[in-house]
């Protein structure tokens, strides 16, 4: 904390204001960051962080408010003015192109040439080493981004913004995609840097990384200023209720789980991702009735491939899963979903789980439309179709209430909504949830996780899926880790604890 | 859904039937600077077109006979493109189509009706399996339907005029098949009209008599059923469901349990077999014959603008279709009026698409108007 | 073993003639391609080209005027496809198949304008010369027949188009530029958070393409043949395209891909005028076959570049 400089406001957003078309995603936030100082930003998603953050860097103009750097204004038009003021943004999704090497990632946009447009390579890896070396940021300058991992992937966003000379430096949710170690290691680099002088914004909605790393943090809700507090005065509870705007729980509130049989058994299982690449190496997972398994582990793991194997859309390679000790290695969807009863609420609600162009009707019978009411013969009846979706709608509690909306149309917790609703309406022995409240805001995963265990109190089995620790903890009655497609660990949920399932999470032995 | 005075303009003007307007406003203009660049008077040029369509009833039986291949191909495009496929191969499924109905229709010795059934029945099939064909290649080995289709479509011509060189099917030296059999004819009145009764009748009622000159037939009919029955599978059976789900999305079709390769196959042999039957009926119906190709008719091309422009859906095809139809027709009366190169037609037809497939900024023109309006 | 000899350079000549105006316009493909956006537009520019090639080629009574300007004439219409597609985020099939509608019907229209009504030009008095062809004749290196004047006495175009790879190559892979078009190509999200104008670049990968298929079309009505006639551009484009996609996106797969379509039309001539027992109709199916045989084999091995087809809006800033 001795690495701030008070003296000199390196950032100072004041009263800007951002509209989209009727939309205002920012209200008149303001915002002071000093040199050498590590400001988080925390707010829900969809409280306009990444938004405010996007204007500074030049993504987005601010309607209204003003920007200051080293305490002279300037209008930021885009990217390369940020650049020139010594502004760089290592964005949440990575921007970073994989047929290409890390090196050529780094330069692009500010090349290394020889004459006439033709490029440097060697001069340039020189220069990515030497900056690399000075901060502690390791990675090979010449493999290729599709070749490394993601911790690494983060490193050389980092780097792409230092080569260029930024000083400034924004993380947009940074530790959602780490390990519990490398985590650790981007603390490491983050202290590094601030104690060469950069100043750093950390975009989050973590408390406890607040907490570890930054030394002040200003809250945004719903597009308005909250409040800038100094970390160390304050508790990570206090933190979550100027976040929300109420008190909140983070318990989920469940009583004891009436574990039943056995109905789904995966053993050995080997299955190969889009590249060719065994992902899951020999997995074994067994799930009982009226109980919620967590499956914790760091994106990446072969948690996708093991959910698409399961569902039928990736081919099993060796191994496998038994559904009510009936064989459904590599049964089709359409099987697994009707005849075995196992349902799923896909990881990427827009692209596996809605046909977004659909209406919520007719995205409410994607896999019923051939059964009655909805047809007879190979002809849909619609008077059905769509009481059956206003029924949903009521019951799930989807808005608007109307069953013509597209899906595209839906805020991203009533799509959720709909679907949750088509699948538990299947009424499935199975319920396979990944990441279910990705992306969603506070009120509407509290109605995912309690779905999801009134599902397990009616003695359904249901299998959770997700990169956020806390969500594990707090829901599942069971957690096994997955690491490099094994099961590493299993644990009572009762008892968890967080650290050593970390540790597993990063292929520690515990 | 009220259907009151605003809301009724409000979809013309913001839905895709006004996108489709104000493009054609667009082609229209263009092809009218074109001319005027090119120093004809358009608005004598755009008169000859229309009296070129309407100033006679047998101009316009002409532009339903033009409009008929051009509506039953742009819905076989249209029908892919709702599963998310782009049927280039009309073309060459229209070709296979053509060539089989010749063949039932020269061949087979038998009775009226029937016969026509048969021919078409057999057209449909073969073009199917040949539509199928790019729709199994992408399911299975992941080749662009754009490509294969192409490809398909010159094996087709090349087929085609490969089955003319045949001594039992082509007449040699002519470059053309033999008449198919009059009972596989589907001209209205066609035998009638040519009869000393039809004649004598026929001079009496000149009107009915223009109308017969030309070789009206019931492909048109044909045409209206098809697109009704491509309006109806595409939104009342659980086959259009699954087809549109896996056109607006296959990710989440399949993990719906849709079996997205069959619909890829299904939705281009269906294709396959409407591009096919516009083949069968042109041939029953107008041609009676096939002849060597030295390049592409064209028909399965067009097919594309008519299902662009007809907003992909049934009844779209049928609207476009005529459009196309009347200016393909009318269009080229200009060249014998005025001199005027008939391919403007094609400059605005191409004009009418690229707007077509720019929505955002007819969006854009749209709201600009407006809000000068409320200034 | 003479004549076996003349006879695989007539098949290598012709392959080579045949090849060229596929060349040009599969590495203009590849270009845009490598940029994100699909150009299927290729066949109507390199119509237009090759109308306004020959038409330029007949008035000015020089060849090279009436290339430059086929060129011109292909980057003209790729324009329309940038400006759809690019700034207004048109669907880039349709986009090309309207320029598909627009390439023919300027190119008709324009030639019943100059010629007289007809769809045809007149025959050009001066085609695209050989510029080797002083190597070859009585007393000169080679002799006027034979294998070396089959094989090696070709147009300038031929050596044009071949060079242009070379050019492409070193463009795409070795230069600064080239490197920026990639990266939109891919991730173009990540150029422009870097500075680089996506636009700009997909307009110029677009209406280099453009030229490239307008000197495709002009390579054909003025070397290949000399008019420009309505048959003569039937599905080049297409073919170009797809030796593209063969050629795995990149510039020297594309020019292998040619030279193998080329080739099949070779054989096709060669096996047509030694009366091979093959109906000629059905030797002429034998590039297209060979295309999706091709495609059946390859494709599922290549990786196009991962935004091709996607629109890139950068939004409100």
């Amino acid at each position: 904390m001795t690495s701030i400089d008070f003296s000199r406001k390196t950032v100072e957003m004041i009263d800007v204001v951002k509209k989209f078309g009727d939309f205002v995603a920012n209200d008149r936030i303001s915002l002071t960051v000093h040199k050498g100082e590590v400001h988080a930003l925390l707010g829900e998603n969809g409280a306009g962080k990444t938004t405010l953050m996007n204007c500074l860097y030049g993504l987005y103009r601010p309607t209204e408010g003003k920007i200051r750097i080293n305490g002279k204004e300037v209008v930021i038009t885009d990217p390369n003015v940020a650049i020139h003021h010594g502004i760089g943004m290592v964005h949440q999704h990575f921007k970073l192109v994989e047929p290409f090497t890390v090196t050529q990632n780094i330069i692009l946009g500010q090349e290394t040439t020889k004459m006439m447009g033709i490029l440097d390579l060697a001069a340039a890896e020189k220069k990515v080493s030497e900056i690399s070396e000075k901060y502690g940021l390791t990675v090979d300058p010449r493999a290729k981004i599709e070749d490394i991992s993601v911790g690494s992937q983060q490193r050389v966003e980092i780097l792409k913004a230092l080569y260029r000379g930024a000083e400034i430096l924004i993380l947009d949710e940074p530790t959602a995609v780490l390990t519990p170690g490398e985590i650790q290691e981007l603390v490491t680099i983050i202290r590094n840097l601030t104690a060469e002088g950069k100043t750093i914004i950390i975009i989050t909605h973590k408390l406890h990384e607040i907490k570890q790393v930054a030394d002040y943090c200003t809250i945004i809700r719903r597009g308005k200023f909250i409040d800038t507090v100094e970390v160390a005065g304050v508790t990570e509870h206090e933190l979550a209720s100027k976040m929300v705007g109420r008190e909140v729980s983070f318990a989920v509130d469940k009583r004891p789980a009436q574990r039943g049989e056995r109905v789904l058994a995966i053993e050995n299982l080997v299955v190969k991702d889009n590249r060719g690449i065994q992902v899951v190496n020999g997995l074994s997972l067994d799930l009982h009735k009226g109980e919620i398994l967590g499956i914790a582990g760091v994106d990446g793991n072969g948690q996708s491939e093991l959910i698409e194997a399961l569902m039928g859309l990736r081919k099993v390679q060796s191994g496998r899963i038994r559904m009510r000790d009936k064989d459904i290695t590599n049964a089709s969807p359409k099987q697994i979903i009707s005849e075995h009863s196992i349902c799923s609420i896909p990881e990427d609600r827009q692209k596996r789980g809605l046909v977004m162009e659909f209406d919520v009707a007719e995205n409410l019978i994607l896999e019923n439309y051939q059964r009655r009411p909805f047809s007879e013969r190979g002809v849909l009846d619609h008077q059905e179709i769509y009481k059956f979706a206003d029924q949903c709608i009521m019951e799930f509690d989807v808005r608007p209430q109307d069953a013509q909306m597209t899906a595209k149309s839906l805020s991203g917790g009533n799509q959720q909504k709909v679907i949750i609703a088509r699948e538990v309406s299947n009424d499935p022995e199975v319920l396979v949830a990944s990441q279910p409240t990705r992306g969603l805001d506070v009120g509407a995963i509290e109605y995912v996780h309690r779905a999801l265990v009134e599902q397990r109190d009616r003695g359904k089995a249901v299998l959770l899926i997700s990169f956020e620790l806390d969500e594990i903890i707090n829901v599942s009655d069971r957690i096994a880790v997955i690491f490099e497609g094994r099961i590493v660990g299993e644990v009572d949920a009762e008892n968890a604890d967080e650290n050593n399932i970390g540790l597993m999470m990063a292929g520690g032995r515990v | 859904m009220k259907f009151t005075a605003a809301a009724l303009k409000e979809k013309i003007l913001k839905g895709s039937l006004g996108f489709t307007l104000i493009s054609m406003v667009f082609g229209f203009s263009l092809g009218a600077i074109v001319l005027l660049v090119a120093g004809f008077n358009p608005i004598q040029a755009y008169w000859e077109i229309l009296k070129g369509i309407f100033s006679k009833p047998k101009y316009m039986s002409y532009v339903i006979i033009y409009a008929t291949p051009l509506i039953i191909t742009g819905l076989s495009v249209a029908f892919a493109l709702r599963t998310g496929l782009f049927n280039i191969g009309a073309e060459g499924q229209y070709i296979m189509g053509a060539m089989t109905a010749a063949a039932a229709g020269y061949f087979f010795k038998l009775p009226m009706v029937l016969h026509v059934v048969v021919a078409v029945a057999l057209a449909v099939m073969i073009a199917a399996l040949w539509g199928g064909i790019a729709g199994y290649l992408k399911a299975r080995f992941g080749v662009n339907e754009v490509i294969s289709t192409i490809m398909l479509n010159w094996t087709a011509l090349y087929l085609s005029n490969f089955a003319i060189t045949i001594d039992a099917f082509g007449r040699s030296g002519t470059g053309k098949t033999y008449t198919i059999q009059d009972t596989a004819f589907i001209d209205i009145l066609g035998h009638w009209k040519r009869t000393p009764e039809g004649i004598e009748f026929l001079r009496n009622h000149p009107m009915l008599w223009d109308i017969l000159k030309s070789p009206v037939n019931l492909g048109f009919i044909f045409a209206i059923l098809l697109a009704v029955m491509v309006w109806y599978i595409l939104n009342k059976t659980t086959l259009g469901y699954e087809l549109r789900a896996v056109g607006h999305n296959p990710f989440a079709a399949e993990a719906g349990g849709i079996n997205v390769k069959r619909s890829m196959v299904v939705s281009m042999f269906i294709a396959g077999g409407l591009a096919g039957a516009a083949g069968a009926f042109q041939v029953l119906g107008v041609s009676h014959r096939i002849a060597k190709l030295a390049v592409m008719e064209g028909y399965g091309f067009d097919g594309i603008a008519v299902s662009l422009i007809g907003n992909n859906t049934g009844p779209g095809c049928l609207l476009s279709g005529l459009l196309f139809g009347a200016l393909k027709y009318g269009g080229s009366k200009i060249q014998d009026a005025m001199n005027a190169p008939t391919e403007v037609i094609n400059i605005m037809i191409g004009t009418i698409i690229i707007f077509v497939a720019m929505p955002k900024l007819i969006r854009l023109i749209l709201t600009y108007k407006s809000r000068r309006g409320v200034k | 073993m003479e004549a076996l000899v003349n006879d695989l350079g007539f098949i290598i000549g012709t392959t080579l003639m045949y090849s060229t105006p596929l060349i040009f316009t599969a590495t203009g493909s590849v270009i845009t391609e490598r940029s994100g956006i699909i150009n299927i537009g290729l066949e109507g520019m390199m119509y237009f080209g090759a109308f306004v090639g020959a038409a330029v080629a007949y008035f000015t009574q020089d060849p090279w005027i009436g290339f430059l300007c086929a060129g011109l004439a292909g980057a003209f219409l790729a324009l329309f496809h940038a400006i759809a597609t690019v700034t207004f985020s048109a669907e880039q099939i349709v986009s090309g198949i309207a320029i598909n509608f627009l390439g023919p019907g300027l190119a008709l229209f324009l030639s019943r304008l100059f010629f007289d009504g007809a769809t045809q030009t007149l025959t050009i008095p001066n085609k695209m010369p050989l510029p080797l062809n002083f190597l070859f004749g009585d007393g000169k290196l080679f002799a006027s027949t034979g294998f070396m004047d089959l094989v090696f006495n070709q147009f300038a175009t031929v050596y044009l188009s071949i060079a242009l790879v070379f050019v492409a190559w070193f463009f795409l892979y070795k230069t600064r530029l080239g490197m920026r078009l990639m990266a939109v190509g891919e991730h173009p999200e990540a150029a422009d958070s870097l500075g680089i104008s996506v636009y700009r670049i997909r307009y110029g990968a677009v209406m280099t393409s453009g030229f490239l298929a307008g000197l495709g079309g002009a390579a054909m009505s003025i070397a290949v043949v000399s008019r420009f006639s309505n048959t003569l551009i039937s599905g080049h484009g297409f073919i170009a395209l797809a030796a593209m996609i063969f050629g795995k996106w990149r510039p020297q797969g594309a020019l292998l891909a040619c030279l193998i379509f080329g080739g099949a039309k070779g054989l096709e001539i060669y096996l047509g005028a030694k009366g091979f027992p093959v109906p000629s109709s059905i030797l002429a199916t034998l590039p297209y076959v060979l295309t999706i045989i091709i495609l059946v084999g390859w494709v599922g091995r290549s990786r196009p570049p991962a935004a091709i087809g996607k629109i890139f809006d950068k939004g409100e800033a």
